[in-house]
């Protein structure tokens, strides 16, 4: 392991012949070896248990034939259709969440009567495991995109209006103080200084939100098949009763690298308006 | 008269808990008169000015600005991190309804009055403290306020910022026929830049003695006549501070 690290860390960044470029390339470099490697080793501890024997192959494969089956799965309509299917539902219901949690956000923030009826409720529904939502989802829905919906965005829209909330609570007081000196009442205290102000603890509220909507979106195409809908889930659920372990690990890191990168996506967006804003990164 | 203040009391809490944070405080300043305050920390200064800024009102008394608009800048420059230098002076532009190209033309007015056209894209994070104290300042400037009341906003600077600062200040009041109350606890700025000195007692606060400043401008913060002058004022503002200790 050290081995393979060290030939990781060593390895040559690129040509010199511009300046520019060589630097780009370096920070890339610093930026993905590590996780790289990360990936190396997670890899040799999986082929590490494969090769202990613990399971026959056909329950627990390789990474090899792993990546030979996503190889050939990338080549086919049905992965795609199956990875649109969750994508678009992981937008649509998300976009859901983001506006019903921006709403019921301000409406705390702004109203303090309606923050002690419903303050403590809105933490209380973020730490509620969403998939407990689906018995009663099925029941009023059926197996449909709005049970799916419903549980996603109970789900994500506590963590958005949190966001929000403390964001609005950590608004410097002196902040407010300057902005009614300057004439902002109102709507436009609002609109000027106070969502401006509240920014980046609500990147913060939506990146857990799609943390929460992720998971949640999976617990409903697991337990809600929509007839004609072939979601990520289903395949997942479809490769375990076929015992078809290869494509339920090939699904599995599919889910896993989109994750990552909605994840990096907020990251960026994260640092950025936390830079501009002149907190520290 | 720009401003008037006539037995001006202020409390806070109820019962018990009632603090007087001021006490029948009468004061006047003329249009185009630079009005220093000065008095120790906690004597109330800043809820003088936050009355006359109205961002509260008095419990008892009579204040009249005569229709003159006042503004108020903090010791912090209190800038929105978010906005550039531009967009911090723009703000309040924008809030009295000002149209997009008059509100830009105004904006490279106000910061080349505080000289910093340069730095009109630059976020407050980017700028140094005395920077930042003169987009405060433009900011200020920008809502066309006849009143400027100023509470502490250099003492959080080095010496030399704050020396090159009360120059500016001083031009800035002179081109724009500003009414100035300057609250500080620095008697030395005070002597340096007011046409008249006002000290304040703590607890509760009201104006305990005036001093008219009759040193020519421009003044230098380091020269013989101003020292004697603010030793004087020294010698009430403890005075003021042992009957209160």
């Amino acid at each position: 392991m050290a081995e393979l690290e060290m030939e990781l860390v060593g390895a040559p960044p690129a040509r010199r012949a511009n300046p520019r470029a060589a630097r780009l390339a370096r920070r890339a470099w610093a930026a993905a070896w590590p996780k790289l490697a990360a990936a190396a080793i997670g890899l040799g501890l999986w082929q590490l248990v494969v090769s202990l024997g613990i399971w026959p192959d056909y329950l627990l494969p390789g990474p090899g034939a792993v990546v030979a089956r996503l190889a050939l799965d990338g080549g086919r309509s049905d992965f795609y259709l199956a990875v649109g299917i969750t994508l678009q539902r992981a937008a649509g219901d998300y976009a859901a969440a983001l506006v019903i949690g921006s709403l019921l956000g301000v409406a705390v923030a702004a109203s303090r009567l309606l923050r002690r009826a419903v303050g403590s409720m809105i933490t209380g529904l973020q730490s509620m495991p969403t998939i407990a939502w689906f018995p009663l989802a099925i029941l009023l829905f059926g197996l449909s995109e709005r049970a799916i919906l419903f549980v996603v965005v109970l789900g994500a829209a506590p963590s958005v209006a949190n966001g929000l909330i403390s964001g609005i609570d950590q608004v410097p007081p002196l902040l407010l103080r300057a902005a009614r000196v300057i004439g902002a009442r109102g709507p436009s205290l609002y609109r000027h200084v106070v969502l401006p102000a509240a920014l980046p603890a609500f990147v913060g509220g939506l990146k857990q939100g799609w943390a929460f909507a992720w998971r949640s979106l999976m617990a409903g195409e697991l337990l809600v098949n929509v007839a004609g809908h072939p979601s990520l889930g289903v395949r997942l659920q479809f490769a375990r009763e076929l015992a078809d372990a290869e494509g339920l690990l090939a699904a599995m890191i599919v889910l896993l690298v989109i994750g990552m990168v909605v994840d990096g996506v907020f990251g960026v967006l994260e640092r950025r308006i936390r830079s501009q804003w002149g907190l520290a990164v | 008269m720009a401003v008037a203040l006539a037995s001006v009391s202020k409390h806070f809490g109820h019962g018990v808990d009632e603090v007087l944070a001021l006490n029948r405080v009468s004061l006047s300043i003329q249009p185009g008169e630079f009005v220093c305050l000065v008095g120790a920390s906690g004597s109330g200064k800043s809820t003088l000015l936050s009355l006359l800024a109205g961002l509260d009102r008095p419990s008892e008394g009579s204040l009249d600005t005569g229709g003159a608009h006042t503004t108020l800048m903090f010791q912090e420059p209190a800038l929105f991190p978010w906005l550039t230098a531009a967009g911090n002076v723009e703000l309040p532009l924008a809030l009295r309804g000002m149209q997009k190209a008059e509100r830009r033309r105004e904006v490279g007015r106000l910061l080349e009055l505080v000289r910093l056209s340069e730095f009109a894209g630059r976020h407050p994070h980017e700028l140094s403290g005395g920077m930042r104290q003169r987009v405060a300042l433009a900011r200020a400037l920008a809502q066309a306020a006849e009143v400027l009341l100023m509470d502490e906003p250099f003492g959080a600077l080095d010496a030399i910022t704050r020396d090159l600062l009360h120059d500016e200040l001083e031009r800035i009041w002179r081109e724009r026929g500003l009414s100035v109350l300057f609250v500080t606890h620095n008697a030395r700025e005070a002597v340096r830049l007011g046409d008249r000195v006002l000290v304040f007692s703590s607890r509760p606060g009201r104006v305990a003695a005036e001093f008219p400043v009759d040193l020519p401008r421009p003044r230098r913060i380091e020269s013989p006549e101003l020292a004697v002058l603010a030793a004087r004022i020294y010698d009430r503002l403890r005075l003021e501070a042992d009957l209160d200790g």
